[in-house]
């Protein structure tokens, strides 16, 4: 058992946990304006679909996650205009949301690109992996952080800069105000609406970096529904992680190490259907140990 | 009277859609530095006109001046730019954040950016101390007790500068002592030249603090007196237009032991222990009340009575039925009715028709219901005669039962709950949010109820409400009962304090056999 732990399970766990963490980050900004951002998978399968698109017609990784960024903040500004604005039920819309955006990706890689199935092709630009020397020459940490690309290294920089962000700036004591009383924060001036807009724009902005790590990172690929419910673990874990970035962060590795050990499992003769099923019975087995933790929140507008 | 008018409303009109006249033509003027009470019962007027003056609503006609100048509030923005702040009766704090956070939020100290803590408790410290309104800056408002978290919602005000501080309805969740202590800070704040303009239908707080009063009834001022010329007979006449009907006299005597409850505990949402212990008895002619600041136990207390929420410890008996494990269903067949604190939450299904509510218990039996199926004119004929014997004001029996204002919902359930032959009644803020004669007329019924012979336990925050029907008081407090007094010997400042947990009988715990034994317990 023990050569399942190794030094390249934690590289790998470091770099698949990527996609959650960022969605995860995003889903608790949302969380703490008072919006339970359902739609985190579709807007990540957005982005995923967007940097493939940029990527591939404009020739490049940046443009591609910055078409990642542009698509699934476009799908972030549905969900807000219609459950913020038009006060639809949030986890109604999200789920349409996500339902809407497997259909329509899947619909215009027909179109665009003209794949059915999965797209890929020896144009595709991916995004660059670092290795830089001097760091491959520190030992065991060299390895463990070399070969990744910077999309990684932004996942876990956004960590401590969205909680000094939530926790330090007037900002974003303005924002958590609002998500746990709307109508209170309205009494001193603070727009809800602003705030929820401002958390929904940056979710979009770090589900999109978590599609283009999904397409244009480890793979160079767009494949039919690929964020395979990440983007519903990624919910689990703002709720696990208390919409705290650094409880979001341990909650999305624990996930992620699950997830990489499912893979290693496969070689010891598991089936890959069964180690798959793993890290959604773990999200399960969590949220029925977490029942009825979530933030306090009271009267929204 | 070189100065103008701190505020100086002429003619308010206000008419909300669907034709309801709030306000009907209201003029007050209040001095600078002064303290000027607005009474009134439930539908005076009294929060149509403090909406008004704060800029949450716009007046139909009339017109505002603060300080000698027309004003008109678009928005409470408008109204704290003006220097009128407004402590609202359900506080607008953020129960996660520092007391400093909730009261700087909006218009934080911060250096590019970064919101600095250092200077936001500094500035609260000293506005603390210049207002004499001690408080920890650093305490997480969640934490503080209601009085506390009163207190910073008027540092609140006082931090954007209000000149001008409106309380709507201030000590209705306050024990009796932090309601001393708050009429002593509007005093002080009124001495160092604020206006305070507070509703209340408290008249002998009323009277204690106020320089001026105006009175409101049906959306009209009725009278305007300074304190040293009226008194509260006058202000209560003018409140309702009629003498308030004198306590309750009672001409028979408790019988037997009907309602027993021995040393029950219950968990409250949490798993804390909300009740600890608690052991009393209700005789069949007796109301008990429960009296206490709500959130020490008497929710959790009445869920377990009712089998709302499952005991943890301890035993209820019904007419010497143990009934700690029986379903509501089965409780309600036994004879227990239960008027709920919350008659959204618990009362009424707000989507439900008037007929269906007046229906809900004995549904499923006759004669609202044969062989499973439900008899639909005999569910109306009830919901007709509760309706009609109640006065509930309806459009009609199939509207929906969330459409009627709170005072005639109550009324319904009400109607509702003593319409069956319970005989056992767990009745909990049974007047709250009702007009004086309404609850009046709910008062009436329970009253007949006692007559007739029922076991009522009655649990309530209004301690008048509870002095004027009760044979006996027990105060909770923190889970326990902590006191207890009859009628005759009930004093509103000995009570006060057991409700504020002080003056804790020393090594004999409330609510053993002992305690109990004076609750006039002959079945143990």
């Amino acid at each position: 058992m023990a050569d399942l732990f190794d030094i390249q399970l934690l590289h790998m766990t470091l770099r698949t946990v990527v996609p959650v963490l960022l969605a995860a980050l995003g889903g608790a900004l949302c969380e703490r304006a008072g919006l339970f951002n359902v739609a985190l998978e579709g807007m990540m399968l957005a982005g995923a679909f967007g940097a493939v698109v940029g990527s591939f017609f404009l020739g490049g990784a940046g443009w591609g996650v910055l078409a990642a960024i542009a698509a699934a903040t476009a799908i972030g500004l549905i969900l807000a205009v219609l459950s913020l604005n038009l006060r639809a039920n949030e986890i109604v819309v999200g789920i349409s949301l996500n339902l809407l955006v497997v259909g329509l990706t899947t619909f215009l890689m027909r179109v665009v690109l003209g794949a059915t199935g999965t797209f890929h092709h020896p144009d595709l630009q991916g995004l660059p992996q670092w290795s830089p020397e001097w760091l491959q020459a520190v030992p065991v940490l060299g390895r463990l952080l070399s070969g990744h690309t910077p999309v990684v290294w932004a996942a876990y920089l956004a960590v401590p800069i969205l909680t000094y962000f939530l926790f330090q700036t007037t900002i974003g004591l303005r924002l958590r105000a609002v998500g746990e009383h709307a109508r209170a924060a309205q009494t001193l001036a603070v727009n809800p609406l602003r705030m929820q807009y401002l958390a929904v724009v940056l979710a979009g902005v770090l589900t999109g970096l978590a599609g283009a790590q999904l397409s244009l990172g480890q793979v160079r690929i767009f494949q039919e529904n690929m964020t395979a419910g990440r983007g519903f673990i990624a919910l689990v874990a703002v709720i696990f992680g208390r919409a705290h970035p650094t409880g979001v962060l341990l909650a999305s590795l624990l996930f992620g190490l699950i997830d990489a050990l499912g893979i290693r499992l496969q070689g010891v003769g598991l089936p890959s259907q069964v180690t798959g099923l793993l890290p959604f019975v773990v999200t399960l087995l969590t949220l029925v140990a977490l029942r009825g933790r979530g933030l306090n929140r009271q009267g929204t507008a | 009277m070189s100065r103008a008018p701190a505020i100086a409303a002429t003619g308010l009109v206000k008419v909300y859609p669907g034709g309801v006249v709030a306000n009907d033509g209201v003029s007050l003027r209040v001095e600078p530095g002064s303290i000027h009470a607005v009474v009134g019962e439930n539908g005076a007027g009294k929060t149509t006109l403090m909406n008004l003056l704060y800029g949450m609503e716009q007046p139909t006609a009339g017109e505002i001046r603060i300080h000698g100048e027309p004003v008109a509030f678009r928005s409470p923005h408008d109204a704290i730019a003006r220097g009128v702040g407004m402590v609202h009766q359900h506080f607008m704090l953020f129960p996660s954040l520092t007391v400093a956070e909730n009261i700087v939020l909006g218009r934080e100290p911060h250096r590019f950016g970064r919101l600095d803590r250092r200077e936001a408790a500094a500035r609260v410290a000293d506005l603390a101390e210049r207002h004499r309104l001690p408080i920890d800056p650093l305490a997480r408002v969640g934490d503080l007790p209601v009085g506390l978290q009163q207190r910073v919602e008027i540092l609140k005000t006082l931090y954007r500068g209000a000149e001008i501080i409106i309380l709507d309805e201030p000590t209705a969740v306050l024990t009796p002592q932090e309601s001393d202590e708050l009429l002593a800070v509007m005093r002080h704040l009124a001495d160092q030249g604020k206006t305070i303009l507070f509703i209340s239908h408290k008249l002998a707080e009323v009277l204690a603090v106020s320089d001026r009063i105006t009175v409101l009834r049906g959306g009209r001022v009725v009278g305007e007196r300074e304190r040293a010329e009226t008194d509260m007979d006058e202000l209560a006449t003018l409140m309702v237009g009629r003498l308030p009907a004198p306590p309750a006299t009672f001409r028979r005597e408790p019988g037997a032991p009907a309602l027993r409850v021995e040393r029950l505990w219950v968990r409250g949402p949490r798993g804390e222990p909300a009740v600890q212990g608690v052991t009393f008895t209700v005789r069949r002619g007796e109301i008990v009340g429960i009296a206490g600041v709500a959130g020490n136990g008497q929710s959790e207390l009445i869920g377990a009575l009712t089998g709302l929420v499952p005991a943890a410890e301890g035993r209820i008996l019904l007419d010497g039925q143990d009934i700690t494990r029986l379903s509501v269903r089965e409780r309600r067949a036994a004879g227990m009715a239960h008027i709920p604190e919350d008659r959204y939450r618990w009362g009424s299904a707000r989507e439900a028709s008037v007929a269906d509510t007046a229906a809900m218990g004995p549904h499923y039996r006759p004669p609202l219901s044969r062989r499973g199926l439900i008899d639909r004119s005999a569910w109306l004929r009830r919901a007709a005669a509760i309706v009609a014997e109640y006065r509930v004001r309806t459009p009609g029996l199939w509207a929906r039962a969330g459409a009627l204002s709170g005072g005639n919902l109550q009324k319904l359930v009400v109607g509702r709950e003593l319409a069956g032959d319970a005989h056992c009644l767990i009745v909990a803020e049974p007047s709250r949010g009702v007009d004086l004669a309404a609850a009046a007329f709910i008062h009436d019924q329970l009253l007949a109820r006692r007559e007739r012979g029922d076991a009522i336990l009655l649990v309530s925050a209004d301690l008048g409400e509870l002095m004027a029907l009760s044979d006996r008081i027990l105060v909770m407090y923190e889970g326990r009962i902590v006191g207890e007094v009859a009628r005759d010997q009930a004093d509103e400042r000995q009570i006060g304090l057991w409700m504020a947990g002080a003056d804790l009988p020393a090594g004999d715990p409330p609510g053993d056999p002992a305690s109990a034994q004076q609750g006039g317990d002959a079945g143990a």
